[in-house]
């Protein structure tokens, strides 16, 4: 299946200066699935959006179809066909 | 040409001069990030710059450049990067070595790195990692980190960290086992004030030609050792106070030394709000104000690895503070010109003649 991913302004950089990534993914997917997808293509992405342990950055949020993965499963979290997942730094920082 | 690298909690400034009269400002490099580790390392065909920052969004990363920060590099993996149970939070030291490939790491948690390449990507080392200690080591207010390396400049095998809070150790086997060396160093928020180990130690220092001699300010005490560390003794007579952050060797005599005290720890500013530098002509039996320069009503403080010396003669020193400001001695100490003013809080700050 098909997924989108939105990649924000100050991360494009690491993820070939696209804004936007469709992956393929098999079914079922979650939203560490896309992220491990993600790291082997664009490893400096992945670790701006997870620590070694594959914790996600707790200042980074997920956006699965609109809501914040925290409030969903977080990593575990159900990627449906056609999913969007957007990703938005929070807000943070003095 | 001298260049001052500039640590600050949103970003890194560089100031280059030729004469260290006038400088020139570029920054912020790395905007909105923390940068508490920078190595200079000139003896490179050219010289590289070391950084660790950390975002608060995207994490912590250690940064290279080649050309004096008109570009960066870093790796695609993590060059600093734990084991299974610990995630890294901040570098807080880097630390070179006689050997332009070696460079140590101190890190938050509290964990020593070596990297052989330079200082581009970093490994583990296990022993310091597994220390049975390890458990009980605790953390301050600014977070559980190794935040002193220092390698023996004539032994490769032998190596002093500090940390906050747990205090010094000491290995002679290039890190394979550590033991902590803390013998006259007190810990008054103990319920024993002299423990093994516990200890809030702020920073660690020493001359290269006499790497027996170390200087040390506590959390509460300023002490000097005379035997690698093994035991140590006070220097705190002469001081206006013996809580502060920073200890910094000259780079020429191993018998000058400075510091800048704060008044306590529950009162965290100079005393009386005077900026004041205190050097020591005699390994920290007597100490001297050094204020020819710096500006009364200073109601900030001066962070562990916010001053430095370069490698010039005569030398220069440098510091900046939390307020934002950094001040600058062509003349070892004896008067000083503010360089820098109106940046976020300074946390770092090295010099080099690149």
């Amino acid at each position: 299946m098909r997924v989108l991913v939105l990649i924000p302004g100050p991360l494009r950089q690491t993820a070939g200066n696209q804004a936007r990534l469709e992956v393929d993914l098999p079914e079922p997917a979650t939203l560490g699935a896309l992220l491990d997808h993600l790291a082997a293509r664009y490893p400096l992405l992945d670790r701006r959006l997870r620590d070694e342990r594959a914790g996600l950055r707790r200042y980074v949020n997920f956006y699965v179809d609109g809501e914040e993965c925290r409030r969903l499963s977080g990593a575990d979290t159900s990627l449906g066909p056609d999913a969007e997942v957007r990703i938005l730094p929070s807000v943070a920082g003095g | 040409m001298h260049l001052l690298a500039i640590g600050t909690r949103k970003g890194l400034w560089l100031a280059t001069g030729e004469d260290r009269t006038s400088w020139s400002l570029s920054g912020p490099h790395h905007p909105m990030t923390e940068v508490y580790a920078i190595a200079i390392d000139p003896r490179r065909d050219r010289p590289r710059l070391l950084v660790g920052t950390s975002s608060s969004h995207f994490g912590p990363t250690v940064v290279t450049s080649d050309d004096l920060g008109a570009t960066w590099e870093e790796p695609d993996h993590a060059p600093i990067a734990f084991p299974a149970d610990a995630s890294l939070e901040r570098v807080w030291q880097l630390a070179l070595t006689p050997d332009p490939e070696v460079v140590y790491a101190g890190t938050q948690p509290s964990a020593l790195f070596r990297s052989e390449d330079g200082g581009r990507t970093y490994s583990l080392v296990e022993g310091l990692w597994k220390h049975p200690h390890r458990e009980q080591w605790g953390e301050g207010f600014g977070g559980q980190a190794i935040h002193t390396v220092l390698p023996d400049p004539a032994d490769p095998l032998r190596l002093t960290v500090a940390m906050s809070t747990g205090g010094v150790y000491r290995t002679f086997d290039g890190g394979s086992s550590w033991e902590p060396s803390n013998t006259g160093i007190k810990a008054y928020f103990l319920p024993d004030p002299y423990p093994e180990f516990g200890q809030c130690v702020h920073k660690v220092s020493r001359h290269p030609s006499r790497p027996e001699r170390l200087f040390l300010q506590n959390h509460h005490g300023v002490y000097r050792s005379d035997d690698a560390g093994a035991t140590w003794t006070s220097i705190a007579d002469g001081l206006p106070a013996d809580f502060g952050f920073a200890m910094v060797n000259h780079p020429h005599d191993p018998d000058v030394v400075y510091n800048f005290p704060l008044t306590a720890d529950g009162d965290r500013f100079p005393p009386g709000g005077e900026c004041a530098v205190y050097r020591s002509a005699a390994a920290g039996s007597s100490w001297e104000a050094l204020r020819d320069g710096l500006p009364d009503g200073f109601w900030t403080a001066v962070m562990r690895d916010a001053m430095c010396t370069d490698a010039a003669s005569p030398a220069g020193v440098y510091f900046g503070s939390r307020s934002g400001e950094v001040y600058a001695s062509a003349d070892e100490g004896d008067s000083w010109r503010r360089i820098a003013e109106h940046l976020p809080d300074v946390v770092c700050v090295r010099a080099a003649e690149v």
